[in-house]
């Protein structure tokens, strides 16, 4: 594989990285015919981005021959040594005017080489390690509910929750209006806690199809790589959500670049089976001049509902964590794949926890099926993955 | 060495002086006013010295506060020559500092070594390191508009502990530009030119020998 990327794209490609350094330790590279995909997970596997960068986003693209096994070469590098190459974004806007990209196979290095300005050349030697596809399965048309909008609205929006923040809930409240509200654990004591909720009317964004009352919840600290991207590239972000524990997806695009952040979301049971009126819990209370005694009846109504177990609920549903066996297993494929297994919790986990993304092999898309048991909530998205 | 030029005033009577005194404790003092400068203030300082046995007095003024500073004087070591002759010198190339700090600050510290190929052909200035990453190296062409000479007649590759070199950074970050020389084993001379307000120049050097074990670069 070789490319080439010049000008301003260099620093595109590197606060690429940025963002997906944010997510995972590992990066993935994947040339392929529609362009050249960077990838990441996170260790718990409960965040996925990837970034495709077009044929066209290159100076030269050349995803190389395909291999003995018909695939074209693919493999991962150490974040931290990626990260290096691009580590001051400022100084690559200032001094580089191309970057070239190559992997060398027999060497066994991928060569990541820097043209600065003066005639000097920086150039990185990094080792790198064959690997399985990356691929997180998701479909955004699955998805009942989107949202369109400026990165910057929700950047200003997120400005105002501490960075410490773990979760924040997403929600549709009466007369469009969308809400972000951190998370707040039910153990946790009212008085010691501090909500902070914020309201966004329906025409700061692009588009809003959500059904109302529906609301989703999700780390926003991987979400923040992300934005940070968006808003430096001024596009706007896309996010795709179902019920309470599918995956959501972030997706931002443009006509060189399509990047996609899959996020596994905090699962709420027993919301999903009880009318949303019977405790204050599901119903979100709008703004108004009653917003404080409607917060108080809130948070008490939080106090006091009650996790039912055991009471006819049917268990929740996880997500089959293991990877369908690709043909040829190498150590490192087998050695997620024990990972997988040992996280695999069927019957009621603890209601706090994100589960794993669902990860499918397009190596054997008819591949071994899951226990005839099991619900399978995301099915193999379609084929451009 | 600071050239005599840089002092209003410089007289030294006998032919050559020399004494040891602790570096930490020089610098605090002439750093008594704080290490910022605002602009408009400058501090003035008188250094004497009596002679054998005497401290080294140090008067530091600024903005009508003077400071007078006593630092005890020590037998001086014998000073560790690397006989480092100018007449000997294989490879020599003078670079502008701007194009070297970066790099030096990005140098890849998990290598343990420096690596320096110096070329008549390419790759001409070569920094190599070799750290966890893998390798990495910076070339600098000799027609760069950073180099202001070029004169290397020997192909030499020498490998030179990070550790030993990071500290000159910090004179590269005042310096406007560098000279790098290598003598036929290897030994390693930087000269850092630092010009200030006045434009008075000083210069900070620096000898380095080269690492041991010398094995063949990666590429």
């Amino acid at each position: 594989m070789k490319c080439i990327v010049t000008g301003g794209n260099v620093k595109v490609l590197g606060r690429a990285v940025h963002s997906l350094s944010r997510i995972g330790d590992e990066l993935y590279l994947e040339p392929t015919e529609s362009g050249l995909s960077l990838r990441t997970v996170n260790s718990s596997r409960s965040a996925f981005a990837s970034f495709l960068f077009a044929p066209l986003f290159f100076q030269l693209y050349q995803p190389g021959g395909p291999q003995p096994d018909g695939e074209l070469l693919r493999c991962k590098v150490h974040m931290k040594s990626f990260l290096s190459v691009f580590r001051s974004l400022p100084s690559l806007e200032k001094t580089v005017g191309k970057c070239l990209i190559l992997l060398k196979p027999r060497a066994n290095r991928l060569v990541v080489q820097l043209h600065c300005k003066y005639g000097v050349t920086k150039t990185h030697n990094l080792a790198f390690q064959e690997c399985e596809r990356l691929q997180a399965v998701f479909d955004t048309q699955r998805c009942a509910n989107s949202l369109c909008a400026p990165a910057r609205v929700l950047a200003e929006a997120v400005v105002h929750f501490p960075q410490t923040l773990a979760e924040v809930t997403l929600g549709a409240g009466p007369g469009g209006k969308i809400s972000l509200r951190n998370y707040v654990e039910e153990e946790a004591e009212p008085r010691k806690t501090m909500v902070t909720e914020l309201w966004l009317a329906e025409d700061e964004f692009q588009t809003a199809a959500v059904a109302p009352g529906s609301r989703i919840t999700f780390c926003l600290k991987e979400f923040r790589g992300l934005l940070t991207f968006a808003e430096a590239s001024n596009l706007p972000l896309t996010i795709h959500y179902d019920v309470p524990g599918r995956p959501m997806v972030f997706t931002l695009d443009d006509a060189v670049l399509e990047v996609h952040l899959v996020l596994a979301t905090l699962s709420d049971p027993e919301n999903d089976l009880q009318p949303p009126t019977t405790n204050g819990v599901s119903h979100l209370p709008a703004p108004s001049d009653d917003f404080a005694d409607d917060l108080e009846a809130y948070m008490i109504a939080m106090e006091t509902s009650t996790y039912e177990e055991g009471s006819g609920v049917p268990p929740s549903p996880t997500f089959p964590l293991r990877t369908p066996h690709p043909a040829k297993s190498d150590p490192e494929e087998e050695e997620e794949e024990e990972e997988e297994e040992e996280g695999a919790v069927p019957g009621t986990p603890p209601h706090k926890k994100f589960r794993s993304l669902f990860f499918g092999s397009v190596l054997t898309p008819g591949g071994p099926g899951p226990a005839p048991t099991q619900e399978v909530l995301a099915e193999d998205s379609d084929g451009d993955y | 060495l600071l050239q005599a030029e840089i002092f209003q005033e410089f007289a030294v009577q006998e032919e050559s002086v020399t004494f040891r005194i602790n570096l930490s404790v020089l610098l605090d003092c002439l750093t008594i006013f704080g290490t910022s400068s605002l602009p408009g203030t400058a501090t003035a300082l008188r250094m004497c010295y009596r002679g054998y046995g005497y401290p080294l007095m140090l008067f530091l003024e600024e903005g009508g506060v003077v400071t007078v500073c006593k630092i005890n004087t020590q037998e001086p070591d014998e000073l560790l020559d690397f006989d480092f002759c100018s007449t000997k010198v294989v490879n020599k190339i003078i670079l502008q500092s701007e194009g070297l700090r970066e790099a030096f600050a990005e140098l890849d510290m998990t290598s343990e070594v420096l690596q320096i190929t110096m070329s008549p052909d390419k790759p001409y200035f070569r920094l190599s390191t070799f750290g966890n990453a893998g390798s990495a190296h910076l070339d600098y062409p000799r027609d760069s508009d950073l180099m202001e000479a070029f004169h290397c007649n020997q192909t030499q590759t020498n490998r030179y502990k990070i550790s030993l070199l990071k500290p000159s950074t910090k004179a590269l970050a005042l310096s406007c530009k560098v000279s790098i020389r290598t003598d036929a084993q290897g030994f390693l001379s930087l000269q850092y030119m630092i010009r200030n307000e006045d434009g008075q120049v000083c210069f900070v050097e620096y000898y380095c020998c080269p690492d041991e074990d010398i094995t063949e670069a990666e590429l």
